[in-house]
């Protein structure tokens, strides 16, 4: 039996105490120090060693955040002088798009790379805009499309990247055996290029360390990568991960993915033989390409392409050039750029995959769409919409405890001491957050009753958006809108 | 009714003195019910400091109890601050804080109520429901009891009420009773309830037994019906037998012949709407050795349900199902209790060929037990898109009045149950709300360690005594007491005699998001 592909997780405690959500204040003035204090009490034990740990702790409201919630103390105070309040550091954290709870969630994922669970049902607004107006579906009794009975962990999550032709060729009235090159990703997610603010300390090495460990590509700037060493390939070096310098090799060779942003960048001096290369869209792309593949034939050459109005129509002029791999980047919020009313992910990836589709060369083009992936159910879903995979950026730093605060931005120091980050511990962090991710991806996939992650790619049938379901319900009874739809 | 004899208890218990069939009679009396804690959160915060002297100007005043001095007192209480309705609570004469001579009091808002509920469950949803189950009472304008602010589904739907109803229609002459075998020429029990909702299905192992013996109470209480769930059949149902519905889940925990052969409907449960497609799980702390027993396990292992029903792959297979529990029990009525994929329509007229009586359909922003985050937001659709939809299908397979439809999985409110009915359901099934009454505050914390820390939620030894059984019953029954008022009273507004009548009238709905 093949084995099975696998994440290894291992707990990996935070360096800093996590912001809290909750905490409790207490009036002390008003204490009667009275022998059944619930303070004792605590199911969670918050305030058992309170005395104690405070001595250690760096920042006393650290602490007092801690708390789950239930509020049994506040409510059993003998003389009620407890109260609970959210912590506005809490509410700092982050922005509209990356919310507190999604980055507490995402802390939480890497430090335990466990599935985030809560009870008593759903507590979030009824639908929102991008990918929050849409549900994946599920299958019940009658489902035809299943993939007969298995577990989850027969449910492949594995995609391809490159250029599958859609015919046979030939050449000289034989069939032509050369194939595009075609590499495996074990889930349909790669690593973005890390804004440059946070790529500090060895923030850079911990992304690389961690595809590596999980076996996924990684996107990095080609000036990122320090040159060759003089007797390459005989003296492997080059990424600083570890001190295994075989493993940093083949890191570089098989899982860096450079992003060459100036055409005139020598990739044979820096990375000669990646499997993947990635280029900026630009008006001479054929030929930098036929450059790339130049004595390379099996080097993949991704164009990345800033998610535009024009995006479809671009993605189709490329494909007709014979592009092998297109990534559409958005925003940090999922949005394309230059609109006045700026489209999400979720519509600009149904309107490119329709395209092709009609076009009939979807099968032959990858396409990547990154930018606002900010939780798992966002890569199903724009997989749903019509990316073969999605590329993840900004939370690999959060699961490193950075807070999206932005005062590295503005040139203050780091909250969390980002560059400050011990390396195993951080690559680990960001396993454990994929390795969660890739399993609410199962979780979705069993639900679905879909066996293969390829076969998600544009089932737009095994998923519900907000639009049809209130035009097929509400529209029906009450006829039209005051708004139209605001994805 | 189905045949429960004395004698079908394994072993005769007697609880508080009585044998367990005279306990198991309960009233349908209101009587309040404080809550349990010392310190309710209530809207408002009301301060009394030490210049107080003890005038009892405030008791005399205020018209909520929220000032009280007890015969022989000197003082009065700290104030009950979760009764105030806020600074504008007298339409006439000064309220406590103006009548104070020495400006003792004060009212402010309640920080700690902001930070209660969610989206689904804002702050004024969970107090107008304590406010319900402590008195049976709707809770006044000052809370917003009718909807939530997840701003869509049913928070966005609202009635249009005729001007008056109609002159001959008196509240006390409306029926509120629910039909559940309404297939014809078929020989068993026609079964109503007297209330278009029952109590879902929460399974022994997840849930303090003390909660679900108060579930079978007021199940009991007014006529209606609670669920085992998943986790087996504990004798002390035994005496609700006639109000138990007997739950089959995937992992057949405790489903045995007898636990089929009493019950008077027998769920099958495909999917739940918490985490749809994904089956279920109980931790290993919860496993207690009693848990354990019942669910013939090891005690501590995690107990798992997988999904689906790995029998079942067709609607014939589905028939086979029901035809296994027809034949073990040909009096109980069918019910199948699935989720709400794309194809929901589909599912319910199979379920309906299969030969049910009940089909549940669980939306996906409902369900009480622990779930994975990214199954109860983004699996299958919420609930009100679903109920119209099997609705009208139904209708026109010309099958409707064949079937009941029951809808659950976000019913948070008596409006919610006649919105949903407006939309197409015939009844309901609650659960979240049940909890609420019981004090839950929805902190989500089901799953951790050894459990829900306010004793609902738990198998832990030390946390179940947090829970009584009369207190639990008594504030089920109030809630259930003040939800049938209310559903009666939107019923007469709107001129219907029955809520029967009021199935799938859309016309009487309206969605603020639209025109008409």
């Amino acid at each position: 039996m093949p084995e099975k592909y696998h994440i290894e997780i291992k707990r990996v405690p935070p360096r800093y105490r996590p912001v809290g959500k909750l905490g409790i204040v207490d009036w002390r003035e008003d204490c009667s120090s009275c022998h059944n204090c619930v303070k004792r009490s605590c199911v969670y034990g918050l305030f058992r060693d309170e005395a104690d740990s405070l001595h250690d702790e760096t920042g006393y409201l650290d602490y007092i955040y801690q708390c789950k919630g239930c509020l049994n103390c506040v409510q059993n105070c003998t003389k009620g002088i407890l109260t609970r309040v959210v912590n506005p550091e809490y509410k700092r954290l982050g922005d509209s798009y990356y919310t507190p709870d999604i980055i507490l969630s995402t802390w939480y994922q890497a430090e335990t790379g466990g599935i985030p669970v809560s009870g008593a049902g759903y507590g979030g607004p009824f639908s929102g805009p991008g990918f929050n107006s849409m549900w994946t579906d599920m299958s019940e009794i009658v489902r035809p499309t299943r993939d007969g009975i298995h577990g989850r962990e027969y449910i492949n999550t594995s995609v391809d990247i490159g250029r599958k032709p859609g015919h046979v060729a030939f050449n000289q009235g034989e069939v032509e055996i050369f194939t595009s090159p075609l590499i495996e990703n074990p889930m349909p997610l790669i690593f973005d290029i890390l804004p440059e603010r946070y790529q500090r300390g060895p923030v850079f090495a911990a992304v690389a360390q961690a595809a590596a460990k999980m076996g996924i590509f990684a996107v990095v700037r080609a000036e990122d990568l320090p040159p060759l060493p003089k007797h390459y390939p005989s003296v492997p070096g080059g990424i600083a991960v570890g001190k295994d310098e075989a493993a940093e090799h083949e890191i570089a060779r098989n899982y860096l993915t450079p992003f060459i942003s100036d055409p005139r960048t020598n990739i044979e001096a820096i990375c000669p033989d990646a499997a993947m290369v990635m280029v900026a869209d630009q008006p001479e792309i054929g030929s930098i390409i036929d450059a790339l593949k130049h004595g390379k034939p099996e080097r993949i050459v991704a164009i990345r392409l800033n998610a535009a109005p024009n995006a479809t129509e671009r993605t189709l002029e490329l494909s007709r050039l014979g592009a092998e791999v297109i990534h559409l980047v958005f925003n940090s919020h999922g949005r394309e750029a230059g609109a006045a009313k700026p489209r999400h992910m979720r519509d600009v990836l149904r309107d490119v995959h329709g395209a092709l589709v009609k076009a009939g060369t979807r099968d032959e083009i990858t396409l990547i769409a990154s930018g606002g992936i900010a939780l798992p159910e966002h890569m199903a879903k724009a997989v749903i919409c019509g990316a073969d995979l999605i590329a993840v950026d900004l939370p690999l730093v959060v699961a490193l405890e950075c807070r999206l605060c932005g005062e590295c931005g503005r040139g203050e120091p780091c909250p969390v001491r980002l560059e400050n980050t011990e390396l195993e511990g951080a690559s680990q962090r960001i396993v454990n957050l994929i390795g969660a991710w890739r399993n609410q991806l199962l979780e979705l996939l069993g639900a679905m009753g879909i066996r293969e992650a390829r076969r998600l790619r544009g089932e737009t049938g095994r998923s519900m958006f907000f639009e049809d379901l209130e035009e097929a319900t509400f529209g029906r009874i009450f006829g039209k809108r005051k708004e139209e739809y605001g994805a | 009714m189905c045949a429960i004899a004395r004698e079908d208890i394994t072993q005769e218990q007697e609880i508080e003195g009585q044998s367990a069939f005279d306990y198991a009679a309960v009233s349908r009396e209101v009587r309040r019910a404080a809550p349990r804690y010392r310190n309710p959160v209530g809207k408002f915060s009301v301060h009394r400091d030490s210049k107080c002297i003890a005038c009892g100007k405030c008791v005399e005043v205020c018209e909520h109890d929220v000032h009280l001095r007890p015969q022989g007192y000197r003082m009065p209480l700290r104030p009950l601050d979760y009764r105030c309705i806020g600074p504008d609570c007298t339409e006439s004469g000064p309220n406590c804080v103006e009548a104070c001579p020495q400006g003792a009091l004060s009212v402010r808002a309640n920080p700690a109520y902001e930070t209660l509920g969610d989206c689904r469950w804002p702050p004024d949803l969970l107090a107008s429901t304590w406010h319900m189950a402590e008195t049976g009472m709707q809770p006044s304008a000052f809370l917003e009891s009718e909807t939530g602010a997840s701003g869509g589904g049913f928070d966005k739907l609202r009635f249009c009420f005729p001007d008056s109803p109609p002159s001959d229609l008196r509240p006390e002459d409306i029926s509120t009773e629910l039909l559940l075998n309404r297939r014809k020429n078929d020989p068993r029990e026609k079964i109503k309830i007297d209330v278009p909702w029952y109590g879902g299905g929460m399974s022994f192992g997840s849930t303090n037994l003390r909660a679900l013996i108060s579930k079978a109470r007021v199940a009991k209480a007014w006529n209606t019906f609670s669920c085992t769930g998943e986790g087996g059949y504990p004798d002390r149902f035994v005496p609700y037998a006639d109000h138990m519905i007997t739950q089959v889940a995937t992992g057949l925990f405790g489903v045995r012949e007898e636990t089929i052969s009493r019950a008077r409907i027998v769920e099958f449960k495909y999917a739940q709407g918490a985490k749809p497609g994904l089956g279920g799980h109980l931790l290993g702390d919860k496993n207690t050795p009693d848990v354990a027993a019942m669910r013939e396990a090891v005690v501590g292992t995690s107990l798992f349900s997988p999904f689906p029903f790995h029998s079942v792959y067709s609607i014939e297979d589905h028939k086979k199902h029901l035809d296994w529990i027809a034949h073990v029990n040909p009096r109980a009525l069918l019910s199948a209790k699935v989720s709400t994929p794309n194809d929901v329509e589909m599912v319910a007229v199979g379920v309906y060929c299969a030969g049910a009586h009940i089909v549940h359909m669980d939306g996906s922003y409902g369900g009480t037990g622990a779930a994975p985050d990214v199954a109860k937001k983004n699996i299958a659709m919420p609930i009100e898109y679903a109920i119209n939809g099997v609705h009208n299908f139904l209708m026109d397979e010309g099958v409707r009045d064949e079937i009941t439809v029951i809808a659950s999985g976000g019913i948070r409110t008596p409006w919610d149950v006649a919105k949903a009915i407006a939309l197409g359901a015939d009844g309901v099934v609650i659960g979240t709300a049940e909890l609420v009454a019981l004090d839950c505050i929805r902190c989500g914390r089901c799953e951790s360690g050894r459990g829900c820390a306010r004793g609902i939620a738990t198998t832990d030894s030390e946390l179940l005594e947090m829970l009584t059984i009369e207190w639990s019953t008594q504030r089920l029954v109030n809630l259930y007491s003040a939800w049938r008022e209310i559903l009666v009273g939107i019923l007469y507004r709107l001129g219907l005699d029955s809520v029967a009548a009021l199935r799938g009238r859309t016309d009487l709905l309206t969605h603020l998001d639209y025109e008409k």
